[in-house]
């Protein structure tokens, strides 16, 4: 019988033939640590009674939840995670880069059929070049950094298919939102989400970390799209059939399918505070706000600036609306500084941050209060993210965000 | 087979992990510094009403959201003695299940039960409330062994030669 990508990349990676519910062991290619579990990693690590790393040369460390530290007590997480850096010899360390998950596939650290894990739930986001990628506890963490192998029950699939052209005003970030709302918060959950169709295949890997990165919010364990050309020119690698037969059977068995015509899409609100209650935007527009949030591991890169920029360009934002720009990574900001970007943002009256996990986690500058309305382009809107539990939080693409922050009120672009 | 009784707190669908603990909590120190903000952005009076042996029970999807182990650890360090949901999010799943805590699947229980209600739960069989049993499934072997060694840390500590086997 045919098999869907997550099972061939299981098969690849075990030497083993697997169905859905098979539990089994895998090696692990990299894991990803970032700087708020750090601490809790390496005491877990030496609690367990390990004292040296099965590969010092596959782990990463990265500081961006945290970055620059805003309390006292987030040092901590810097000054451990440093100790722990030098006691095991860690090399792949970013201390101000930018986001994980912008930063494992931009720096190189994630190739096609890679199996990866790390501690946080968007490690998702990886599956755009093809590699399977899963959040997991720091408990689950500092077990790998000792043995190199982790357990994990071979998912389900669903293929979704989106066929046709996006409406100009649409993204890849209207898309897998309106795949929550479909599937809802927990309509994915253990299972493997499979993006296929032209639609995704003309996407950039940009467009498409923004789809991966969100299959969490639907509960998924993973998600994958196909390794091609964009793929192979991304991860700086030759494009072989090693890449390509990742690709599912025509006869592989899914536990469902979604097909989207592109062209019928809407640009689409998360509202407040579940990920999968989604409304059009014109269905909300004209609601007042008083924030706008473009960045993040969702929509944070150079793309989805330029998206903001274009719209932003000649304007001003509302007088009194704040729009916060946090580009993803270092490498981001200098690109969009060098292409113009960040000038046309602050000429519009951005307030431009340094790379990182910023105000998404609430941990920044930014934060709201009681009755006040956000429009944001990151992955969650749950009660109390970014500031008091009666901030309302609405889940937009860089496009709805850059055109409600013109506008003060939701609007579409 | 084990058996306890507890006292729920019943809660909705899709509690996610930001509100079982807030992200500007995480870097306190320990779990303990943490516990009276558990639940606080969805209803705050609750951490400090819970009581050791306790009992939540929930909708579906409890546990969605972020991977902080900081969740499942507060939740057992308040002193709650199970978790009953419709479903469980996979990740809090395999914390929970990594720190000891226990979950149970129950599709039922929730409607059924209003805060304050006793219910019995025999571990891998049912869980009674009011004289009516709800049926629960047993977890998989690879996860029940994790739990009989005490949770992963215990399970590796074995591996690397620290402990003893009972």
């Amino acid at each position: 019988m045919g098999r869907t990508m997550i099972e061939k990349i299981i098969e690849r990676n075990t030497k083993q033939a697997v169905k859905p519910g098979d539990i089994v062991d895998v090696s692990v290619d990299r894991v990803m640590i970032h700087d708020i579990f750090i601490p809790f990693v390496a005491e877990k690590f030496e609690e367990m009674g390990f004292t040296r790393l099965w590969d010092p040369e596959k782990v990463v460390l990265i500081y961006d939840h945290l970055v620059p530290a805003s309390q006292v007590d987030d040092t901590r997480h810097f000054r451990e995670g440093n100790a722990f850096v030098e006691k095991y010899g860690l090399t792949h360390v970013h201390r101000s880069d930018g986001i994980c998950h912008q930063l494992m596939p931009e720096a190189g650290y994630v190739k096609p059929g890679n199996v990866v894990f790390g501690t946080d739930s968007h490690t998702t986001t990886y599956g755009c070049v093809g590699a399977f990628s899963s959040g997991i506890g720091y408990t689950e963490m500092a077990s790998i950094l000792g043995t190199g192998t982790m357990w994990i029950k071979v998912p389900e699939t669903i293929r979704v298919t989106i066929e046709g052209e996006l409406p100009a005003n649409v993204t890849s970030k209207d898309i897998i939102l309106r795949l929550i709302g479909d599937l809802g918060a927990d309509g994915a959950t253990y299972q493997a989400l499979e993006f296929a169709g032209d639609t995704v295949e003309r996407m950039t890997i940009a467009s498409r970390m923004t789809m991966a990165n969100m299959a969490i919010e639907a509960g998924a364990k993973c998600a994958l799209f196909v390794p091609d050309e964009k793929t192979a020119e991304y991860c700086k690698i030759e494009l072989t059939e090693k890449e390509t037969s990742l690709a599912a059977d025509e006869d592989a068995s899914y536990i469902r399918q979604v097909v989207y015509k592109a062209e019928e899409l809407l640009p689409v609100l998360a509202c407040p505070s579940q990920v999968d209650n989604i409304k059009p935007v014109k269905e909300l527009a004209g609601t007042a706000i008083d924030q706008v949030f473009i960045g993040s591991c969702t929509n944070g890169r150079l793309e989805d600036l330029m998206a903001a920029a274009q719209i932003l360009k000649g304007k001003k934002v509302a007088p009194f609306v704040k729009l916060i720009v946090t580009p993803a990574s270092r490498k981001v900001y200098q690109e969009a500084a060098a292409n113009g970007t960040l000038s046309v943002l602050a000429e519009a009256g951005a307030i431009i941050t340094h790379p990182g996990c910023g105000l998404c986690c609430g941990r920044t500058g930014g934060i709201l209060t009681d009755g006040e309305r956000v429009v944001a382009t990151n992955n969650r809107n749950f009660l109390g993210r970014m500031g008091t539990s009666k901030v309302e939080i609405f889940l937009a693409s860089p496009k709805t965000a850059a055109a409600s922050a013109v506008a003060g009120r939701i609007a579409q672009a | 087979m084990e058996k306890f009784t507890g006292t729920v707190w019943v809660l909705g669908d899709d509690i996610d992990t930001d509100i079982i603990i807030p992200t500007e909590y995480l870097a306190l120190k320990t779990v303990e510094d943490m516990k009276p903000y558990a639940f606080s952005p969805l209803r705050p009076e609750l951490a400090g009403k819970i009581q050791v042996g306790d009992i939540l029970v929930a909708g579906k999807n409890f546990g969605c959201g972020s991977s902080r182990e900081q969740a499942p650890e507060v939740i057992k360090a308040l002193g709650i003695r199970a978790v009953v949901a419709k479903s469980f999010a996979r990740i809090f799943f395999r914390n929970a299940i990594n720190n000891g805590l226990l979950l149970i699947e129950q599709d039922q229980l929730q409607k059924a039960v209003s805060e304050g209600d006793t219910v019995t739960v025999t571990v891998n069989e049912a869980i009674s409330h009011k004289g009516k049993d709800y049926p629960i499934v047993s977890l998989p072997k690879n996860l029940v062994d994790i739990i009989a060694a005490g949770g992963l840390v215990k399970a590796m500590r074995r591996r690397n030669g620290l402990d003893k086997e009972d």
